[in-house]
């Protein structure tokens, strides 16, 4: 092997952006979330005043409301991914004319930008325009307005979301599905399981991993998910889809309450790494992420 | 396998895309109908294709200047990211580096952040600290082009790594036998035989960098919009200009379903990080 200081210097560039544009601003809203800093205020310098944005934040229910909605938001979006991606899958195992086909249209929604999703769907939802709102009338007589109606527009977030990122899960469990041995179940037929059985004792112990490592990806995915919301539903009717990202970016942005802002950033923060610690706990414990190839 | 009732599997999978074109078909209907052809019920049939909604966004000269932005931003992005990712996870393939291993997880970490909790600090970063007399880092396409290496390096490292970890070290050890020094190994021996996975890491940051948009619009005010942003301004400014909306957003669109074709085969393992295979 050749000096390591070679080696380091090779790493070095990477790790001084990730450090000036990764850790740096880390730092900065760490000490900025102890200070109260609003530049609109009557006096817009940082002052420091300990843990009080945090004291504040336990009891803001605009935040905690947020909060509830985006995990509820990641809740049904990722549950409705797993179990769709799961049995699209199942079928995309099975042999008939057209596969690569019906795989290449049912990748196009990976690729487009979110930005661009939540425009497509604005267009599909929008009344007087779209044709969902008009169908839905003409056909049941119900009322779709996701601008006026609040579990409307959480519904059609979350239908956006669910159109946006089934594909992906349906992706990685085709490649978990394919990878399996197939002595346990040729084994399990023997001993005269039924299809259920099968399923529930020997497919899904086997599936763990990638089950886990897919519903990992899509939640930090979900939870930090804004671009689409703010073009679908700008956040509203209301708070009514206001997730956490967008959250933030009212408090800071418009309202300039950068302390404020800076706390309950540390909070998201925080709690996200929380969640992806025991998810990823849950993942070492049931053996490494790599070896679902 | 099996082939069992093929016309059932047929009809769902019908069905099944459908779904999925359909509200991208929708957009293009949108884009290619004037505002009184929209008006009333919606026709999915294109009768005579409106352009003026896509000419008008065409010679629109902030689109214009979005468009450029964006590719430029995208393509500075992508070549930088690969070119670092190779340098990068050359020396974690290669050398016995203490706590290597952390260094790879960490750099991680860096795309899992939710990018809400990092606006201020970048924004306030990009207007007042990274200053050089009249030169911010705000509102430039160098500040976007450094900062989408937070969340492509980390991508693009994860990708590569398994590639470099794949070509075998006895052919660097034979060249240093030869008397080949550490560049040319790195340009002579591996870059060749990374070339593929480098294209696939390549496509795929491109097509990330092309589709950010939160912080495009934060620290960015006038010269380095990108697309993402323009497309964006329709619902706070135009209103419902619906049509043109739905043309630039066609326009959004166009690129990465060119290069869908190109890296379809390996998106599943970009989008997670390699941690899962076709």
């Amino acid at each position: 092997m050749r000096s390591s200081t070679v080696g380091w210097l090779f790493l070095a560039p990477t790790l001084v952006i990730l450090f000036i544009f990764g850790v740096l601003p880390f730092l900065y809203v760490l000490v900025i979330g102890f200070t109260q800093w609003n530049s609109f205020a009557a006096d817009p310098t940082m002052q420091y005043n300990g843990v009080e944005n945090f004291r504040r934040l336990v009891f803001d229910e605009q935040f905690l409301y947020s909060l509830w909605l985006t995990l509820k938001f990641g809740f049904f979006a990722v549950t409705s991914q797993i179990l769709l991606g799961y049995f699209l899958a199942q079928l995309f195992m099975r042999d008939f004319p057209g596969k690569g086909f019906f795989r290449t249209i049912h990748t196009l929604p990976l690729v487009i930008a979110p930005i661009a999703v939540g425009a497509t769907w604005r267009l599909m939802l929008v009344p007087g325009l779209g044709p969902i709102p008009y169908y839905l009338r003409q056909w049941f007589g119900y009322d779709l307005n996701i601008s006026r109606y609040v579990d409307q527009a959480f519904l059609a977030t979350v239908v956006m979301d669910v159109w946006h990122w089934t594909p992906l899960v349906t992706l990685t469990m085709l490649a978990a599905l394919a990878s399996l041995p197939k002595e346990p179940f040729e084994q399990a037929q023997i001993d005269g399981a039924n299809r259920f059985q099968i399923f529930w004792h020997v497919t899904l112990p086997l599936l763990k991993p990638a089950i886990l490592a897919t519903v990992f990806i899509r939640l930090m995915d979900a939870l930090r998910t804004v671009d689409e919301v703010w073009m679908l539903t700008g956040g509203g009717p209301g708070a009514a889809t206001r997730y956490i990202g967008l959250h933030i970016w009212r408090v800071v942005f418009p309202k300039t309450d950068y302390g404020y802002g800076s706390s309950m950033s540390l909070i998201t923060l925080y709690l996200t790494i929380v969640m992806c610690w025991l998810l990823y706990a849950g993942l070492v414990a049931r053996r490494d992420l790599k070896r679902v190839d | 396998m099996r082939r069992d009732r093929p016309l059932a599997f047929l009809a769902f999978w019908t069905v099944s895309s459908l779904i999925t074109l359909v509200p991208i078909y929708w957009m293009f209907v949108v884009s290619a109908k004037s505002r009184v052809q929209l008006f009333g019920s919606p026709n999915f049939l294109i009768t005579s294709f409106f352009t003026e909604n896509y000419i008008n966004t065409l010679k629109d000269p902030a689109f214009q200047r979005y468009m450029i932005n964006s590719i430029v931003v995208a393509s500075a992005n992508a070549l930088l990211v690969t070119t670092l990712a190779l340098f990068a996870t050359y020396a974690l393939s290669r050398y016995r580096l203490g706590g290597k291993e952390n260094v790879f997880f960490w750099t991680i970490t860096n795309r899992m952040a939710p990018p809400a909790v990092f606006l201020l600090p970048l924004f306030l970063l990009y207007t007042q600290v990274f200053v050089l007399g009249d030169f911010k880092l705000f509102d430039t396409r160098i500040g976007l082009i450094l900062l989408y290496c937070v969340f492509n390096l980390p991508f693009a490292i994860w990708t590569l790594r398994s590639v470099i970890d794949g070509i075998p070290k006895e052919l660097d050890e034979a060249a240093y036998v030869d008397g080949a020094t550490t560049w040319q190994v790195l340009t002579k021996v591996i870059l060749p035989l990374a070339k593929p996975g480098l294209a696939v890491t390549g496509i795929l940051t491109w097509v990330f960098a092309w589709n950010e948009y939160l912080f495009a619009a934060t620290l960015t005010s006038v010269h380095a919009r990108t697309v993402t942003t323009g497309l964006a301004e329709f619902v706070t400014v135009t209103g419902t200009n619906w049509g043109q909306m739905a043309a630039t957003a066609m326009l959004t669109l166009v690129p990465a379903l060119l290069v869908l074709g190109l890296v379809q085969r390996h998106i599943v393992a970009g989008l997670t990080f390699g941690a899962v295979k076709e």
